[in-house]
């Protein structure tokens, strides 16, 4: 159930270029908050940056109520949020949709395949399946050097490959291409990143059972507005909700 | 204090309304607040069909605003009754059912069908949705279009129609005039403003319907504006909307001769705006000397000679 709080920041930090790190520490229902969920954060003043902006969960602390999020500065949203300071409190919606649905799977060797700043909820869903016993490799991917973040947080986890566009960091090239040099068994993966990559990682692996994290522009977040629907794969003529019916979906259950 | 008002068909415990569209048919926000609270709700747009609506981007965000172009995305009639309404009949809150169709005929069945059930107390013809090639905006940029779909819809509705007005012409009085003489019971004002924003790394309009409806506090000064002037042409009452915020908002719609106000755009800024406002209203009514809604309602037109050096 959503809820919407006051969330306080209790840290913040710059953890690769344009990308900040933060802690924000709420009440009680923060600890109900899943792997691919997301929180949507009213970051305006009533005026400007009228509409929330939705950032997905990167790792939940239940003990202390603390969730982190972490987001790329990239417009005027994001801008005002990273010039938030510890202390400040958020107005916060949480938990927003729906995540991967770990709990209902039979699994023991997991592939995560990050892209950007697709990898945060990859982290929290990493550690969730570590705790299940789950095997767990993971691909990220990021443009340069100096986006990378989250290295060694990974390698708790298993074998992190880190992935970059101009070879500068890592592999040279996309996730993808890695897939095709390195042989990785799993029975899930579990993918988030921009949609190009998406759909370049649900085709390499059509044959294998999947959950993509898909992002889009949201009006309400939570179901109401219609602003961020997408079409389902199969014959219905049907459509998805991202901000309510995912933004986490099974590969192939909707259009990418 | 009373926020109680009445319009036609509608006993309204307090003025204050979700819009059409921004507010679903209730159930997302039924799990964040209770919905008895409200004085009333107006669904989201049905049609004959099912329709699909635009593809995406759909939504946009501007300075004090957003563009929309959502498309009238709904179930169809038949399964909005079948399905949404049964929910909402179980708040003691007035329904109010936005109607959207292509043709004449399809205003008139779409308004049939909602005879159908007991739960719907009034009708918005929407005659203005801005985003889609045929979804009614003609109906609502010619008077004489307006009032053929208000006294067709008006011959077939059990309950009292209420014609959402465009702000997209050059004359609002021209149109509001029309439809009181089709034979409307009130008054819901404005709709969206067509607007664009273009992606600058894109290099094209940033919504797939590359147009959208503005909304927010950025179109608040347009709304007020046309109340006023409607206000002073026709006498069916007037359900106000248009970048409504706060409840200082609300009476400013009041005093331009709303009779109650719908609140759009600021539930997706705080869902809990509603509520918020309702609680907010006795204090901000008192505050500027009136003793309830129904006193507020009309006064900006009293005072057009005061000396605003003495206020």
């Amino acid at each position: 159930m959503i809820n919407k709080q006051m969330m306080t920041i209790v840290k913040k930090e710059q953890i690769a270029k344009d990308t900040i790190e933060m802690q924000i520490c709420g009440t009680s229902i923060v600890s109900s908050a899943e792997p691919g969920q997301f929180v949507h954060i009213n970051v305006g003043d009533g005026n400007s940056n009228l509409l929330r902006r939705p950032i997905s969960i990167a790792d939940v602390n239940k003990g202390e109520q603390m969730i982190t999020i972490i987001f790329k500065v990239i417009g005027s949203g994001t801008d005002q949020l990273s010039r938030c300071i510890v202390g400040e409190e958020l107005d916060v919606l949480v938990p927003c949709g729906k995540g991967y649905p770990i709990k209902s799977l039979s699994i023991t060797k997991a592939l995560l395949i990050g892209g950007g700043i697709g990898v945060p909820p990859l982290y929290y869903l990493a550690k969730q399946l570590q705790e299940k016993g789950v095997e767990v490799t993971s691909i990220l991917g990021f443009q340069t050097k100096e986006n990378v973040f989250y290295q060694s947080e990974f390698e708790q986890f298993g074998p992190c490959h880190i992935v970059t566009d101009d070879g500068s960091y890592g592999f040279k090239g996309y996730v993808t291409d890695l897939l095709d040099k390195e042989s990785v068994e799993f029975d899930y993966f579990f993918s988030c990143g921009p949609t190009g990559m998406l759909k370049a990682v649900s085709k390499r692996l059509e044959n294998h059972k999947g959950y993509v994290s898909i992002e889009q522009r949201m009006g309400c977040g939570i179901g109401a507005c219609y602003a961020c629907v997408v079409p389902t794969c199969d014959e219905s003529n049907g459509f998805k909700k991202i901000c309510k019916d995912g933004p986490v979906f099974r590969v192939n259950e909707v259009v990418l | 204090m009373s926020l109680q008002t009445t319009l036609p068909g509608l006993s309204l415990k307090n003025p204050i309304m979700p819009a059409s569209g921004c507010f679903g048919f209730g159930r997302e926000y039924s799990e964040l607040f209770d919905l008895n609270q409200l004085g009333a709700i107006i669904i989201k747009a049905a049609t004959k069909e099912g329709r699909y609506g635009n593809q995406t981007p759909r939504v946009a965000e501007t300075s004090s605003g957003m563009l929309n172009a959502i498309g009238l995305q709904n179930p169809g009639v038949d399964k909005i009754i079948d399905n949404e309404l049964p929910f909402l009949a179980n708040y003691d809150v007035p329904i109010i059912a936005n109607v959207a169709g292509s043709s004449v005929e399809e205003y008139v069945e779409v308004t049939k069908a909602f005879a159908r059930t007991s739960t719907v107390k009034a009708i918005e013809l929407n005659i203005s949705c801005p985003n889609v090639k045929e979804g009614g905006i003609q109906f609502g940029m010619d008077p004489e279009l307006a009032n053929e779909v208000t006294r067709r819809v008006k011959e077939v509705s059990h309950v009292p129609v209420y014609v959402k007005l465009s702000p997209n012409v050059s004359n609002i009085g021209a149109m509001a005039k029309a439809v009181e003489a089709a034979g409307a019971d009130g008054l819901t004002m404005i709709n969206t403003l067509t607007g664009m924003q273009i992606n600058l790394s894109a290099k094209r309009p940033l919504l797939a319907n590359k147009t959208g409806g503005l909304s927010g506090p950025a179109i608040k000064p347009i709304a007020v504006r046309m109340i006023y002037e409607v206000r002073q042409q026709v006498s069916i009452p007037i359900i106000g909307m248009g970048g409504i915020m706060t409840a200082e908002d609300v009476l400013e719609f009041l005093l331009a001769g709303a009779n109650a106000v719908a609140i759009g755009t600021a539930n997706f800024n705080n869902p809990m705006i509603c509520p918020e406002i309702i609680k907010a209203l006795p204090s901000v009514l008192n505050k500027y000397g009136f003793e309830s809604v129904e006193d507020a309602i009309g006064k900006g037109h009293e005072n057009e000679h005061t000396d605003l050096s003495r206020t």
